[in-house]
């Protein structure tokens, strides 16, 4: 039985307010296991050497979802796990990850999670990871996902990173190394505010003949928060690229957007972007003119950009 | 019913509106024309309350609105499509048409505003309306914005701007619709003689000042001689 706040927590980083009824899964709670169902494909291991799980998708498995949710509710409690997957060849899989910190004392609460994929060829993976904190407490609540991904000929990763309330402090490190024919597409959304700080690091090694990345990310700052990224594409192939950072600044916050590309390859083709501005004054007048106060206007806009 | 009041608005020392006064009866359809920086948009950015005048009055239906906000105006039923509509990242076409309508728009509304704007409804629904779209889809969804509602004034600058001519054949029979019925007034912004011939009243601006009001027939036999003066003006300085 899971009490409610556990309940709340899952429903906001999982999109699952209890036991998922049918995939697998592992629940993590407060630095120990709290559930897991491993299924004909999809086979859950503890780690012998480390805290952690291994995570093996048969090669071929079609449409499966796996929920690996982690939830922490004890003030103090600093939690570093080692989750590993190894995605089989030609496999088509959603996994959805993602932290979720009550913490309602005064010392913080901590979460670092090392996740590194091993993406077989031809198999396709959708990760989605959202970070959530909440409670009335004055301790942190820390997040620091290190995500490493490995990807094999014509591999495909859907990568959606998602923090938008609640996190005191995040630094997230994201590495990817594509194999020929491989494609990337990163999403990364982030809203900051209070006197939040997070921090991305990002380095995308395109590797292979053909293969492509695509990294978005948006952001929002709020109150006196401050964010960092820094995202780097390293051609080493014939290959293509998109950086795109993208970023709303408000109130006293502070963003820094640091976009680095790097060729290696004369048939590397990479482009960056990065743009830090305020709210457009004509879009707040536009919805003003439909009726919404500034308030309202100022959430469409924030939550569309979010979306 | 609108009443602009000897209305005047300057920026610094420049003065941009000087001392303009009409009223628009209900159930008229106003166009305003003039030459480019004449102060057309100013004067609807004015009513729509985007920008304060220095001086003079605006009464929309007996109630002095000079001092309200956008929200507020909007709120006692004017609207205004933009000249050069903003893009929203994530907001899709049928979410802001459901913002202009002020609750969720059913599907078949949706199709109906679009198809009366020349866009093929299904294919825009849920695409957002952002730098993937053309100029002239993003201006007709702006014209469509204004038809999800039914508003005591409802202001158009420059709608014609952009778009394709077998579009605007449609756009002017909207607009001819749109006099009989949607909304209780229309003032419209724009150069186009097909969409003046849909005018009951022509006011032109230039200069900041009126040059010119009265009924079609009064005015449009006049405008293109005041235009070539502007020209002839404009060669000879």
């Amino acid at each position: 039985m899971l009490d409610n706040v556990v309940k709340s927590l899952l429903k906001s980083v999982a999109d699952i307010g209890d036991i998922p009824v049918e995939g697998a899964y592992n629940i993590r709670m407060d630095g120990a296991g709290a559930g897991r169902r491993s299924t004909e494909n999809v086979v859950i291991e503890t780690k012998a050497d480390k805290p952690g799980i291994d995570i093996f998708v048969k090669p071929f498995t079609k449409n499966e979802r796996v929920h690996i949710p982690v939830v922490i509710t004890k003030t103090g409690l600093s939690d570093t796990v080692y989750n590993d997957f190894f995605i089989g060849e030609g496999a088509d899989v959603t996994i959805v990850a993602g932290c979720g910190i009550h913490n309602s004392g005064c010392d913080s609460a901590r979460h670092d999670g090392i996740h590194r994929f091993f993406i077989g060829k031809g198999a396709r993976l959708k990760y989605v990871e959202k970070h959530y904190g909440e409670g009335e407490g004055t301790g942190e609540r820390v997040l620091n996902p290190t995500t490493v991904v490995d990807m094999d000929e014509n591999s495909v990763c859907e990568m959606e990173t998602v923090q938008i309330r609640g996190v005191d402090s995040t630094v997230r490190e994201t590495s990817a190394a594509l194999g020929a024919g491989a494609k990337l597409i990163v999403t990364e959304r982030l809203m900051t505010h209070g006197r939040q700080t997070a921090r991305s690091n990002m380095e995308v090694q395109l590797n292979g003949e053909g293969a492509s990345a695509q990294i978005v990310s948006r952001s929002v700052a709020r109150d006196s928060s401050e964010q960092v990224f820094y995202p780097k594409a390293v051609g080493n192939s014939g290959c293509k690229a998109h950086v795109q950072c993208d970023s709303i600044i408000m109130d006293g916050a502070r963003i820094r957007s640091i976009p680095e590309i790097s060729a290696n390859h004369p048939d590397a083709n990479i482009v960056h972007e990065a743009a830090i501005g305020k709210i457009n004054g004509e879009q707040m007048i536009k919805l003003q003119t439909l009726g919404l106060t500034e308030a309202e206007a100022e959430t469409v806009i924030i939550d569309g950009f979010l979306k | 019913m609108l009443e602009l009041k000897n209305v005047s608005f300057s920026v610094e020392d420049a003065e941009i509106i000087e001392d303009i006064s009409f009223t628009l009866e209900d159930n008229r359809f106003l166009v305003i024309t003039g030459p480019n920086g004449g102060g057309k948009s100013t004067l609807a950015r004015l009513i729509m309350g985007i920008e304060k005048p220095t001086g003079g009055r605006i009464i929309f239906n007996g109630q002095d609105i000079t001092g309200l906000g956008i929200t507020e105006r909007a709120r006692l039923g004017i609207g205004y499509a933009f000249q050069n509509p903003p893009r929203f990242k994530g907001l899709t076409v049928r979410g802001l048409l459901s913002l202009a309508h002020g609750s969720d728009l059913p599907e078949d509304a949706c199709c109906e505003y679009l198809t009366n704007v020349g866009l093929c409804s299904m294919e825009y629904l849920n695409r957002d309306v952002d730098s993937s779209l053309s100029g002239g889809e993003v201006k007709r969804i702006e014209i469509a914005t204004l038809m999800a509602k039914n508003l005591g004034l409802a202001m158009f600058d420059e709608p014609e701007a952009g778009i394709d001519l077998w579009s605007f054949k449609m756009l002017v029979e909207s607009f001819r619709s749109m006099s009989k019925g949607r909304h209780t007034s229309v003032i419209l912004i724009s150069h186009q003689e097909r969409i003046m011939e849909l005018a009951d009243e022509v006011l032109v601006v230039a200069n900041g000042k009126i040059r010119s009001y009265g009924t079609r027939d009064e005015i449009l036999p006049k405008l293109m001689g005041e235009f070539d003066e502007d020209c002839a003006y404009a060669h000879s300085s």
